[in-house]
């Protein structure tokens, strides 16, 4: 190969790969070691981590609140990636159809609030929201929200904001698998007698089914996680796996409990992922989903 | 073919969606009423207490030195990430790719509290150095895929001409290959610069003492504190993030 006398010649390759295997290795790969093995530790007084090992850690997640705990987080994930999925599918049809012009427009439209603070788009859903904010007053002089009642702090909240957050990471990669869809094959499944609706369903979607995959992961992966949304806008009645984590970590200062909480969300996390691969052969989960979402 | 116009209005209800918090966002943040629920008069009130709150302005110095140190490291490990994993095949570049990949598809709390946990069991104090440790972390893997993504359609035989032309190797990467790759790196570095300035979870999880970052703050004046100001910050961030993106997309043109 004519690489091989300049820059790229085999035995260079661990010249190469070193900076960013190492860096990973030792801060990503090393610290998920590490909170396995935390979470066979039991927590000493002063919060901080015990000498011995033990199994009560992972003992004491059978706690009673925790399958509550555990299907809201679920139940909240997989409902605000399916509102995610049905508001994105048909948004990325119309920008991948609509003329060139438009279509910049429409992409700057999403691309702008996917690149703007997460905290800030939060705390704009707080003024929406506000009890004495201007939603809240035209709710209650239409009688469709009792007077003194409160739209933030409940589990509606959590929905309605993480779908906000979550919402231009499910265009995006839609949009470009509807980018590469080409459109006049809905022309022909019309020709043959499907109706709009059918051919929607029945060409259009699996035309476009490795970017629905991405964006269903891209939206799930991260709801499980969430923790500031939930914080900010959910109350005591919208707590999520991620808070009960926050809580042990910073208030309770229970660092073995904190680990061991992690590890059932990072379970939870490679369950749909590796579903997902082996569905996709091919490997490419990580670039297809980033790399588009990125541009 | 006459086309349904129910996804037309369904995708501008989308974006009157995204857009709409925003706007209420903006507007609140020139309005002279403290909470907002009417407008009582324009007003710059609130952008001249932002620009005498000197906790606001400590954070901003805190994140942007992160931020720098964090893009200039970032940006060289995923530079030769992607070089590494564009020009080698081996069992090495399978860890590689797997290594570059994970710290996408986890969810940042797992992230900010592994590295808490890790720098807790090294008995590393938490400052400066852990927080641009952390944020270098995440950041890699999104300078590389950038990277990657411009090496795909990279002309491999211009070094071979460089080097038939009696370049050496260095010089040949110095004169060719980092020219044409520059878009790609400035790119990744732009973005690795944007998700370090608003990183909250990671940052939340690994901060110390004298670390406060823009985000932390903002969450503290969100948890317990003055919405108006928060308003008008944020009006300043949306201003900002505005142009980087704009900037942004011009630079990826302008590479193709």
């Amino acid at each position: 190969m004519a690489e091989a006398r300049g820059l790229f010649r085999p035995r260079d390759e661990r010249a190469w790969s070193t900076p960013s295997v190492v860096w990973l290795a030792v801060l990503f790969a090393l610290p998920a070691l590490v909170v396995v093995a935390i979470a066979f530790r039991s927590a000493d007084p002063y919060g901080g981590i015990g000498a011995d090992w033990t199994l009560g850690t992972l003992g004491r997640l059978a706690d009673p609140t925790m399958p509550a705990l555990l299907w809201r987080t679920f139940a909240l994930s997989a409902a605000t990636t399916a509102i995610c999925l049905v508001l994105a599918t048909p948004t990325a049809y119309v920008m991948a159809r609509c003329s060139s012009r438009l279509r910049q427009l429409m992409v700057l439209a999403v691309v702008v609030p996917f690149w703007t603070s997460f905290l800030v788009r939060i705390f704009a859903w707080k003024v929406v929201l506000h009890p004495e904010g201007a939603l809240q007053r035209a709710l209650v002089a239409l009688h469709l929200v009792p007077e003194g009642s409160t739209l933030l702090y409940q589990p509606t909240a959590v929905l309605l904001v993480l779908v906000y957050t979550e919402l231009p990471f499910a265009i995006l990669p839609i949009y470009a698998a509807a980018e590469r869809f080409d459109f006049r094959l809905l022309e022909a499944a019309r020709d043959l007698g499907a109706g709009p609706v059918r051919s929607f369903l029945g060409v259009f979607l699996p035309g476009i089914r490795r970017g629905l995959l991405t964006a269903t992961l891209m939206t799930f992966i991260p709801a499980l996680g969430s923790y500031i949304v939930p914080d900010l806008v959910g109350g005591p009645g919208g707590e999520m796996l991620g808070n009960r984590i926050a809580q042990r970590t910073f208030v309770d200062r229970d660092l073995p409990q904190a680990a061991a909480l992690s590890m059932l969300l990072a379970l939870a996390v490679l369950l749909p992922s590796v579903l997902a691969l082996t569905r996709s052969r091919r490997r490419t989960l990580g670039t297809a989903g980033a790399g588009e979402a990125v541009r | 073919m006459r086309r349904s116009r129910a996804p037309m209005w369904l995708a501008g209800a989308v974006l009157a969606f995204l857009w709409l918090p925003i706007a209420v966002l903006v507007a609140h943040s020139f309005n002279a009423s403290r909470f907002g629920g009417q407008w009582t008069g324009f007003t710059l009130v609130w952008y001249e207490r932002l620009f005498t709150a000197a906790d606001v302005w400590r954070a901003l110095a805190n994140t942007l030195v992160v931020a720098f140190g964090s893009t200039a490291i970032a940006t060289v490990l995923g530079t030769t990430a992607a070089l590494a994993l564009d020009r080698y095949r081996s069992r090495l570049q399978d860890v590689h790719h797997l290594l570059v990949h994970a710290p996408l598809v986890v969810p940042e709390i797992l992230l900010g509290i592994s590295l808490l946990l890790f720098f807790v069991a090294l008995r590393l104090p938490l400052g400066m150095t852990t927080l641009v440790a952390a944020h270098v972390t995440f950041c890699v893997s999104y300078v590389t895929l950038v990277v990657l993504g411009r090496l795909q359609d990279f002309d491999w035989t211009l070094l071979d001409a460089a080097q038939d032309l009696g370049a050496d190797g260095w010089t040949a990467a110095r004169r060719v290959l980092l020219p044409l790759l520059a878009p790609g790196i400035a790119a990744g570095a732009l973005l690795a610069f944007t998700l370090s300035v608003d990183d909250f979870v990671i940052t939340f999880f690994v901060s110390g003492p004298g670390t406060t970052t823009l985000p932390l703050r903002i969450y503290s004046m969100i948890k317990h504190g003055s919405p108006p100001i928060i308003n008008a910050l944020s009006t300043l961030l949306l201003a900002l993030t505005v142009t980087t993106v704009w900037f942004s997309q011009r630079l990826l043109k302008e590479a193709r």
